[in-house]
């Protein structure tokens, strides 16, 4: 089975793409089944199954969603095995912009939209910047010239990726995107696979459920800004 | 080409490639400190800073160099010269051949007609991909005669399509000016300024009402948005095939939008209902059930025809104008 692991801001088109390029490889035989990480609701699984797309859901409460797909991401594979899919793929939207779900030899997907404006892809962390495949969604509604220049902008943060453009309505690209995620690399097991990137150590006390404000009340991972 | 960027001193870089600075920026390392070499600079970046920027130190040279190489390739071939597309005609929804081999030069205007569903947005993405008998509709693209390097499919920066439709609009928070300014300097042009001054004087011609160059681009009317993206295209786009899904009435030089791709020899595609505009181009591609049911060239008569439509349509423009005008519409039209 191959995996892949799909990753953007939130609506930035994910199941968008994600649904029209399973309906593109269905249309060629390639079973496809999805996993939706999210933190408290998402009706992204009624969306696939709706559509014929076998999905689960994992909602990680107050933990990242990231942190939680690390800790879940072995037991989805084992579902899309027993599942005997050709194919998985896990959706999570990196909250904090510098969580990233990509895993060494897994291939990796960054869904970002016109609409976000020009600056994103240098707000965007590993998630953007370690992906195989940029997915540039909502051409449809920015001029030429935007779209262009915010091919140019993801450039200049991921100098290697593929970049293509899908649209998430019409499912144009969605055709072409298929065709490279079907050539993903086989994932059999995870076990002992590494993180692109490590996620950022989120141990500080507000991590930990503390609501008061004050320094007697900040511990562990804390850092100060320099107001100048 | 050159590859022993990390000997360069960081503030060399900097002054002989504009850009190098701005790809540092980008990942989030604006305040490198001046006065050493790129790879000294790199190799003293605190590891808590590369952690907060989300980018592992052996990584960070090697992305540069693919930027910069990029970049170079960019600057250097500006357009991989297009002289023909072919599309070899597949099948329809239901099967049936379509036996037809279409050539597009630069400078033609197509349009492409046909009811919904009939598969005209299918036919403009086996372009856009460089379908090689592997697209639903079992058809084969070449360029300049033979099959294309398929590489190509997936090389962003020499995609051979550029799109302008209806719905859309400029979202970016900046005048015409600054606009344009910024897509030339992504496109690495080597006049920045003379570009910008050209495109927003097409621009100005094309649409009825003239805008200034410090216009925000959000504040442009319909027909002045649509003016200057067509000036862009024509001048500035990296693509030398351009998709238009109809150019609304609105204000703006039809003919001379046409005319003005079509000079800046792009291959032009235009899907219409518009009799006017489907009977600007050279020939038509009519569809039906998926498939290119027929291919017709404009003919004599039906340029004829086309003088006596557009007599018409400026007679309608006049009765619009006196409408806005709040003339009675009486006598005589
Ligand atoms: N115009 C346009 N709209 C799009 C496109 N792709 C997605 N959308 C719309 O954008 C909205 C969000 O899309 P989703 O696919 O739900 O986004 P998502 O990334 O899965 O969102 P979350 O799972 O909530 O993070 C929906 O209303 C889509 O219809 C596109 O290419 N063009
Ligand atoms: N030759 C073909 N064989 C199989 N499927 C096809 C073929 N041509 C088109 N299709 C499919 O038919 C559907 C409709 O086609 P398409 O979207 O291109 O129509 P359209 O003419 O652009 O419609 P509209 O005017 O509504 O935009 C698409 O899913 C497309 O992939
Ligand atoms: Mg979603
Ligand atoms: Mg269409
Ligand atoms: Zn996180
Ligand atoms: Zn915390």
């Amino acid at each position: 089975m191959r995996l892949i692991t799909v990753a953007g801001p939130p609506s930035s088109g994910k199941t968008a793409i994600i649904c029209k390029t399973a309906e593109a490889l269905q249309a060629a035989g390639i079973s496809v089944g999805v996993i939706k990480f999210d933190c408290l609701s998402s009706g992204d699984q009624v969306t696939y199954e709706r559509r014929g797309i076998p999905a689960r859901t994992g909602l990680s409460g107050n933990l990242c969603p990231d942190h939680f797909y690390v800790s879940n991401i072995e037991e989805c594979l084992d579902w899309g095995l027993q599942s005997g899919f050709d194919l998985l793929i896990s959706e999570s939207a990196g909250l904090c912009n510098r969580c990233a779900p990509h895993i060494k030899d897994v291939c990796a997907v960054c869904v970002i939209d016109n609409l976000s404006g020009v600056e994103t892809p240098r707000k965007i962390g590993p998630m953007l910047k370690m992906a195989d495949i940029v997915v540039i969604t909502k051409g449809d509604i920015v001029s030429q010239a935007e779209r262009e220049v915010f091919v140019h902008r993801i450039r200049q943060v991921n100098s290697s990726a593929v970049i293509i453009h899908v649209n998430g309505l019409t499912g144009q690209g969605g055709h072409e995107l298929g065709r490279l995620l079907k050539d993903a690399a086989a994932v059999d097991s995870l076990q002992g696979k590494l993180l692109r990137f490590s996620m950022p150590a989120a141990l500080c006390s507000y991590c930990l459920g503390q609501r008061r404000i004050g320094a007697d009340f900040q511990m562990g991972n804390v850092k100060k800004m320099e107001l100048g | 080409m050159d590859n022993n960027y990390a000997d360069m001193m960081l503030e060399q870089l900097f002054c002989e490639h504009p850009h190098a600075r701005e790809f540092f920026g980008a990942i989030g390392l604006s305040a490198l400190p001046e006065g050493q070499t790129l790879g000294n600079t790199v190799a003293a970046l605190d590891e808590e800073l590369l952690l907060d920027v989300g980018i592992e130190r052996h990584d960070l040279l090697r992305q540069f160099r693919d930027y910069m190489a990029g970049m170079e390739q960019l600057r250097n071939q500006q357009q991989a010269m297009v002289a023909s597309v072919t599309v070899l005609g597949g099948h329809d929804k239901s099967g049936n051949l379509e036996n037809f081999k279409l050539e597009l030069r630069p400078g033609e205007v197509t349009c492409i007609v046909g009811p919904t569903g009939s598969g005209k947005s299918r036919f403009l993405a086996d372009i856009e991909w460089l379908a090689q008998g592997d697209s639903p509709t079992g058809r084969s693209v070449l360029i300049n005669g033979t099959v294309p390097d398929l590489a190509r499919r997936y090389a962003v920066e020499q995609k051979l399509v550029a799109q302008l439709s209806q719905n859309m609009n400029f979202v970016m928070d900046l005048s015409a000016e600054e606009f344009i300014r910024l897509h030339a300097e992504s496109r690495m042009v080597t006049d920045p300024s003379a570009i910008t001054a050209t495109i927003l004087d097409l621009a100005n011609s094309l649409a009825g009402e003239q805008f200034i160059p410090t216009t925000p681009v959000t504040a442009l009317s319909g027909g002045q948005s649509r003016a200057l993206m067509i000036a862009d295209v024509a001048c500035l786009s990296s693509s030398p095939i351009v998709l238009i899904d109809e150019i609304e009435n609105a204000g703006i030089d039809r003919k001379r939008a046409l005319e003005l791709l079509a000079d800046q020899d792009k291959i032009v595609l235009m899907a219409t209902h518009d009799p006017i505009l489907a009977l600007m181009g050279q020939r038509r591609l009519i569809f039906k059930n998926g498939g290119v049911a027929s291919i017709r060239s404009t003919s004599p008569a039906e340029r004829a025809n086309l003088a006596l439509f557009e007599q018409m349509d400026a007679r309608l423009t006049m009765v619009r104008n006196a409408l806005r005008n709040g003339e009675e519409i009486a006598g005589n039209w």
